[in-house]
């Protein structure tokens, strides 16, 4: 691709929306109108409650969502290039070679009867064009790049002999194959124990200061966020509710949902016996976009003003941009 | 207003498809066939269609492997499996022995045509089972014992050819759909509905009906009756094998691969067909048992193979009704080593059923 010479962001997001249509039914409006910018080897994170969009955009970027039903809109630039309306041919083949995706559970989504090599070695073979050898040679450098030990042996297992971690290190063995220069992490940790966890995200960390690699990592950890991700953007229902680096967003969180995600997180320095502090009610309590804030009915500070139509995302001076009629201002210095 | 049902499982496709209950598990979203009969049985191919689909249980182990472990302990599986080698050995082994070897003559076993007892044979009597004829002569004066065993690798040869011409053609019909359905667009419903309406008319009727109509048409022969058992195998084989690839092809994995970039065919080839495999084997061995009955049937009812070189049992059971009153056993033999084999089949193709249906796990 002639993708050289382009200088602006890496993948350029605006005013993405993605719609189910059902016949008989009501639409599901998934995603509207997000919009966000990931630089090269910057590394993004797409928050939120499940539920609130963010595995849908991932899917929409990449051009994963089935094509019965589905409407999208607005526009998703890689590298210059338009996404949405690519052929889907043109968008296979930038696919694990460009753009690759790390999924939620390893276990799923490793195929169970393919050995672990065969897998890895097939995206090798698809984009690089090498022959089996080749890419199985390759695939157990990659194996042992993502820290799995002994590759060669490993090569030849079968997914269910493998423990959950390593698992999903082979899952981002096969993302990374090709050095893609944008890499989607979907919930990576979600599935895995604490200390599993920790050790997945150092390796991602690694890797994308290692190959240069943008990253967007979707998640509803705030606690993993905090550690790896230059930007964030909050979504609620579908649209971006607040957005900032990661400095001013723990600092201090304007929008009442953040401020609620940072506060459900359970504390090790709280006192003991302290109740844990979720956010009332559920992602299912929400009022459509159009009547007013979606997040209103569980809001705690909740105006009249709220119910006004939608809120409109407003600049904030440190670069941030936040959804709320009656921000939380005087919250700046919440520890993070 | 809501978006409710976006992502409960971030990695599930929130389609269409995933919300309707019938393709996320794997079944039909089309109409079913018409018919009772059609109905019942295409409830009962789609369920095992949906059992395979069914993730492996938190030990992480594998579908096949975890089917097989429980399968050696299954009474029910190894007694079928008892049976299915005994007459493969049977089959195997019997034409060597009619007649026997030299160094085997003293064994009383002639050739399957050979009227060696012919002398003893009048009207209204034909003698019973002796010293030289263990299961007795037929009404020709040929060794019983000797056309059973013949008979074995006719039997044998015509379940197995039978069913894996159910299998060939019903695979590549259903594999077919089950890839334009899953992956296909718009092109690929269109020929997944037409080949699935055709299978479906084959489907509400009655296999035995089915298999006397292609037989009539082909003629009395050997392959004929193969071709016309194994035709009506080819729906269940067919409905089976898309079923469980679409369902397969609404997998994680299927979505990781293709979010990799791996090519549609890859995909179908490389991983939703190993993956849906196991349930048609399953059906596979229990088609054996079905096929063998209905080679019998077409035999018994004239339309089987006329070769008495090659005998069949079912043929045998034929030609035993005019003797009925005079020798009953000459139907007894050959109906009870069908029911056998058939059974050890049937045994054998539950037990790997039971072995793979999660819910009766423990």
């Amino acid at each position: 691709m002639q993708v050289e010479a382009y200088d602006g962001p890496l993948l350029e997001v605006s005013d993405l929306s993605v719609t189910f249509r059902r016949r008989g039914q009501r639409d599901v409006h998934a995603v509207t109108g997000v919009s966000f910018t990931v630089e090269a080897g910057e590394v993004v994170g797409l928050v939120g409650e499940s539920g609130c969009g963010k595995s849908v955009t991932a899917l929409a970027i990449t051009g994963l969502l089935p094509p019965r039903g589905v409407e999208v809109t607005g526009s998703a630039r890689f590298a210059g290039a338009e996404l949405l309306t690519m052929d889907p041919k043109q968008r296979r083949d930038l696919r694990g070679r460009d753009i690759a995706m790390v999924f939620q559970d390893p276990i799923s989504s490793l195929n169970p009867v393919v050995p672990i090599g065969v897998q890895v070695a097939e995206v090798l073979i698809r984009h690089r064009h090498q022959s089996r050898t080749v890419a199985q040679r390759e695939a157990a450098q990659l194996l042992d790049r993502v820290g799995i030990p002994d590759p060669n042996r490993r090569l030849k297992e079968y997914p269910h002999q493998l423990s959950g971690g390593m698992r999903q290190r082979a899952l981002i063995a096969m993302a990374i194959a090709c050095q893609p220069r944008l890499l989607i992490a979907d919930e990576p940790t979600t599935a895995l124990d604490v200390t599993i966890q920790a050790q997945i995200l150092e390796l991602l960390k690694e890797l994308v200061r290692e190959l240069n690699t943008a990253l967007i990592m979707i998640t509803h950890d705030l606690g993993v966020v905090a550690g790896m991700c230059d930007r964030i953007n909050v979504l609620y229902a579908g649209k971006v509710v607040e957005t900032a680096a990661r400095r001013p967003l723990f600092a201090a969180p304007h929008h009442p949902y953040t401020v609620g995600l940072l506060n459900s997180i359970p504390r090790l320095d709280a006192p003991r016996g302290e109740r844990l502090h979720p956010i009332p009610g559920s992602v299912r309590d929400l009022l459509p976009w159009p009547e007013g804030c979606a997040y209103a009915p569980r809001c705690t500070r909740r105006v009249e003003q709220c119910l006004a139509g939608t809120p409109e995302l407003i600049p904030a001076p440190d670069g941030r941009n936040y959804r709320c009629v009656n921000p939380d201002l005087e919250r700046a210095g919440v520890p993070a | 207003m809501t978006a409710e049902p976006t992502q409960q499982d971030p990695t599930q496709h929130p389609t269409q498809d995933a919300v309707d209950s019938g393709a996320s598990r794997g079944l039909s979203t089309q109409p079913r066939p018409p018919g009772p009969f059609g109905q019942r049985r295409a409830e009962r191919i789609d369920r095992l269609a949906e059992l395979a689909a069914t993730p492996p249980d938190e030990r992480g182990e594998s579908l096949t492997r975890e089917t097989f472990k429980r399968l050696r302990r299954s009474p029910m599986a190894i007694a079928g499996s008892v049976v299915i080698a005994i007459f493969v050995v049977i089959a195997l082994v019997g034409p060597l022995l009619t007649p026997p070897p030299a160094w085997l003559s003293f064994l009383p076993l002639y050739g399957p045509t050979a009227e060696v007892g012919l002398d003893q044979i009048r009207p209204g009597h034909i003698p019973g089972n002796s010293a030289d004829h263990w299961f007795g002569l037929d009404h020709l004066g040929r060794d019983v014992l000797s056309r059973m065993l013949f008979g074995a690798r006719t039997t044998l040869l015509v379940g197995v050819v039978a069913t894996m011409i159910g299998f060939t053609v019903g695979a590549a019909i259903g594999g077919l759909a089950g890839a334009a359905n899953a992956l296909g667009g718009r092109v690929g419903r269109w020929l997944d509905t037409t080949l699935m309406r055709g299978i479906d008319m084959l489907l509400a009727m009655p296999p035995l009906l089915l298999a006397f109509s292609v037989a009539a048409v082909l003629g009395r022969s050997l392959l004929a009756v193969m071709i016309a058992v194994g035709v009506a195998a080819v729906p269940f084989f067919a409905r089976l094998l898309r079923g469980s690839m679409i369902a397969q092809a609404h997998r994680d994995y299927v979505l990781a691969a293709s979010s990799l970039g791996v090519r549609r065919p890859q995909i179908v080839l490389g991983h939703v067909l190993p993956n849906s495999l196991a349930p048609v084997i399953v059906q596979a061995t229990l088609t054996l048992a079905t096929a063998i009955i209905e080679a019998a049937g077409l035999s018994f009812l004239g339309l089987g193979n006329p070769d008495s070189r090659t005998p069949e049992w079912g043929t045998m059971l034929a030609q035993a009704q005019n003797q009925l009153s005079v020798r009953p056993e000459l139907a007894i033999y050959p109906a009870v080593a069908i029911i056998i084999t058939a059974l050890g089949f049937t045994l054998l193709g539950e037990a790997m059923r039971e072995a793979l249906d999660p819910k009766l796990r423990r």
